[in-house]
């Protein structure tokens, strides 16, 4: 149990200890510090994507390396949250040098302590490639990637150790629940929220503030603080990066919250593939205990507030805010009938407030810095900034935190350094299965809730997936229709058999069976699901079909004509040999995992045999085309 | 299912006794102890909280975490979302389905390889990403699918 002038002098002393690493943004004089504490400092990503790239044992090789040399002292190495590019990844950044390292491998960090942390200079080879005018390479905040994105939700992500709370108390940690429990009503926490314009991260956009509302005049004895953190949007990992880079940002936000409501007992509700994230939290958790922060009377204020987690077990659909109450609860994670909203009959039945992890992310700022402040932030209607798992055909695969009304010209050619190979940019998804896409003459589009919502697609919780000319958009609508089929809790009938129905016309389409009217009947049924089904997922799942129809609508036709326009659906693709680049070198034969070619009677020009495909045998698995050396096989 | 299987869960049952809605918890974790749901654990575990079996059974087949088929040697997990998929892990998977002939959620014959499809694994960065018992893999192609079967068939 700490007292709050002990809190404050943890956060000055640490604060003087950090000051030489630089906060993304922040441009801090490079200082030595007198307290005797590291003067260098070494971060190591230790996000999700990192860790698999070995970035856990790069992190112990530089601490083993620094203490054979007697440097551990002089030179602090941690592990942090994501720093965002992870295509470039494992990511080392040294500070005060503002060296970023890009694609470290184990075998690298020798290089790294004898050139650059002894040495003094750093290793050019494994830094960044991108320079400024004068040839000088770019620190990471100066990097393209960077240079367009405001940090408020990622704050601390990449920059301290989310598993010390001490260093997330350096910077303002716990002052916000400080400031609200000593010198705010609940009501003008509420205000403050309602007046920022905030809205809900996860999908659908509500006002934040509102809800708090709700929840606070609803009537119980008892009442709950959840966050979803089922983050199942395939191809989104914000929540997972702010859990795993800042979970006291999390807590400390659902501690306001329980103040505000009246809620004295938190729920976390995590997905468990992310173990990492769990961890943290775990860890983050035991910490806050400890210091007095979290329990009977939180930081000494003298109100309780007590978290847990609650695992979830591998369901989409749990992302829906009454299904997670069922999951919550150790049930099948069917939806419920709404009303009653959650924030009258929730958790266990009780009055329940459920937000967003990156919702949450955005409180502590709010409080610290104004609602004015934070209003000042994006367009008219969407405040604030949003963040983005931005994937598929990219350059700068990553996590980036734009403000509000950013184009989506921004986001794929500045941020993300456009389509790889010089291919071209065809569209981009967001809000997942529930969303839609946008097509390349609308990349200037504004990103935010009301211009995606126009478009016909949706903000939804951040993931933003790029296609280019290789993608089939078909396919695509039925890769995302399958996904909704499979996560279909089966409660209600328009979801259940809807989308299934949806599913096999749609599969007709890709197989060429289809006609022109099969296609008018498909927009029909989507209609009729997204009005009758129960929750958002049954919503929302024709979305991806009614945005590429909308857009694509000629590839659809194309597929009815027999052609995949992208050459992705198998059922409309044939592979044949040029007889005149054939050499009979026999290699596609050999490759063909069913025979399926064969040598005939014409003879290429160096006297050996052409080669042939069976269209009957032939399973359309594309190896020949990519073994052949003379590019002879085409689809 | 051992013995000692038998006394961890028998503990972690008496420690859920008072906490409310721990029927989804028990069953993590017992996943955990025993790899996996036999019929006989999930009995055990609706008989201890007073709830049918078909309570217990409809929570097993809802979430696609909990297995009840005893899981194969080598996990071999494919990650179909979607930043992967628009990279052509599709084509993995399939691939591993030939040479193994095996659909995915199933385990081979010989009960060595287990082929699942799993959602986003978050490490979209390497996609196409796919992870052999926990190990990742990333930026696979579906000539790496014969170097990782070799690589396991050899040792």
């Amino acid at each position: 149990m700490k007292t709050l002038q002990e809190l404050q002098e943890i956060r000055e002393r640490t604060k003087a200890a950090l000051v030489n690493r630089k906060v993304c943004g922040a441009t801090e004089a490079d200082a030595a510090s007198e307290s005797g504490a590291a003067r260098t400092h070494v971060l190591v990503c230790g996000g999700t994507g990192c860790t698999s790239g070995n970035s856990k044992i790069i992190h112990d090789r530089l601490i083993e390396k620094l203490a054979e040399r007697g440097l551990d002292k002089k030179i602090q190495v941690i592990m942090t949250g994501c720093f965002g590019l992870c295509s470039k990844g494992p990511i080392v950044v040294v500070y005060p040098d503002d060296s970023f390292y890009t694609h470290v491998k184990p075998e690298d960090v020798d290089a790294i302590v004898e050139e650059h942390l002894v040495g003094g200079k750093p290793v050019e080879r494994l830094l960044h490639a991108e320079k400024d005018a004068d040839g000088v390479f770019k620190s990471i905040v100066e990097t393209d990637f960077y240079k367009s994105q405001k940090r408020i939700v990622l704050r601390n992500c990449g920059v301290i150790d989310p598993e010390n709370i001490d260093e997330y108390l350096a910077y303002d940690g716990y002052k916000a629940y400080e400031k609200v429990a000593s010198s705010m009503t609940p009501q003008q926490v509420i205000d403050e929220i309602k007046k920022s314009g905030l809205r809900g991260r996860g999908g659908a956009g509500f006002t934040t503030g509102l809800k708090w509302q709700f929840t606070h005049d609803a009537q119980g004895d008892e009442k709950y603080v959840v966050c979803n953190a089922d983050e199942g949007d395939p191809g989104a990992f914000m929540d997972r990066s702010l859990l795993e880079g800042d979970p006291h940002a999390v807590i400390e936000a659902m501690m306001i919250a329980g103040y505000a409501v009246g809620a004295t007992h938190g729920v976390i509700y995590v997905r468990a593939e992310y173990p990492i994230a769990v961890h943290r939290l775990e860890v983050a958790i035991k910490q806050a205990h400890e210091y007095g922060i979290l329990g009977d009377n939180a930081l000494g204020l003298g109100h309780k507030f007590d978290l847990e987690l609650r695992l979830g077990a591998g369901a989409f659909v749990c992302g829906e805010e009454t299904a997670l109450l069922n999951s919550s609860e150790g049930k099948r994670g069917e939806p419920r009938q709404r009303p009653p909203f959650p924030a009258v009959k929730g958790l266990f039945g009780k009055p329940t407030l459920i937000n967003n992890v990156e919702t949450y992310g955005n409180i502590t700022q709010i409080i610290l810095n104004g609602a004015d402040w934070f209003a000042k932030i994006g367009t008219e209607k969407s405040k604030g900034t949003k963040v983005f798992a931005l994937g598929g055909k990219l350059e700068n695969v990553g996590l980036v935190e734009i403000p509000m009304g950013t184009t989506l010209r921004t986001i794929v050619e500045d941020i993300g350094g456009g389509c790889p190979g010089g291919k071209k940019f065809k569209a981009a998804q967001t809000g997942g299965p529930s969303g839609g896409c946008i097509p390349a003459s609308l990349i200037d589009t504004p990103i935010d809730y009301d211009s995606l919502m126009a478009i016909g697609s949706m903000m939804g919780s951040g993931g933003l997936i790029v296609m280019d000319e290789d993608n089939c958009m078909v396919d695509i609508a039925k890769f995302f229709l399958e996904f909704t089929v499979d996560e279909s809790c089966g409660k209600c009938t328009p979801c259940r058999i809807g989308n299934k129905r949806l599913l096999e016309m749609l599969d007709k389409v890709t197989k060429g069976e289809a006609t022109l009217e099969d296609i008018d009947k498909m927009e029909e049924l989507c209609y009729y699901i997204k009005e009758n089904s129960l929750c958002g997922l049954g919503q929302t799942a024709p979305n991806p079909v009614l945005s590429t129809l909308r857009y694509f609508r000629d590839e659809y036709e194309a597929h009815c004509n027999g052609k995949c326009p992208a050459g992705v659906c198998k059922a409309l693709v044939s592979y044949k040999v040029d007889p005149a680049k054939c050499i009979g070198c026999t290699i596609c034969a050999k490759n063909c995992p069913v025979n399926a070619i064969s040598e005939t009677a014409d003879k290429a020009a160096n006297g050996r045999p052409i080669h042939a495909i069976d269209p009957k045998k032939c399973i359309k698995c594309g190896v020949c085309a990519s073994k052949c050396p003379k590019g002879a096989i085409s689809k | 299912m051992t013995q000692e299987n038998d006394k961890e869960f028998a503990a972690v049952l008496e420690s859920l006794k008072d906490v409310p809605g721990p029927v989804m918890m028990a069953m993590q974790k017992a996943q955990d102890i025993y790899g996996y749901l036999p019929m006989e654990v999930q009995l055990k575990i609706a008989d201890f909280f007073g709830v049918p079996l078909a309570t217990v059974y409809g929570i097993a087949t809802f979430y696609a975490q909990f297995r009840l088929e005893q899981p194969g040697q080598i996990k071999i997990a494919v990650c179909l979302g979607t930043a992967c998929y628009v990279k052509g892990s599709g084509g993995v998977i399939e691939k591993f389905q030939r040479l193994l002939d095996v659909e995915p959620g199933h385990t081979t014959a010989d009960g060595r390889f287990t082929l699942e499809a799993t959602r986003c694994i978050g490490c979209c960065g390497l996609a196409p990403v796919l992870t052999v018992n926990g190990e990742v893999y990333g930026k696979v192609t579906e000539d790496s699918v014969d170097e990782i079967l070799a690589k396991y068939n050899n040792a």
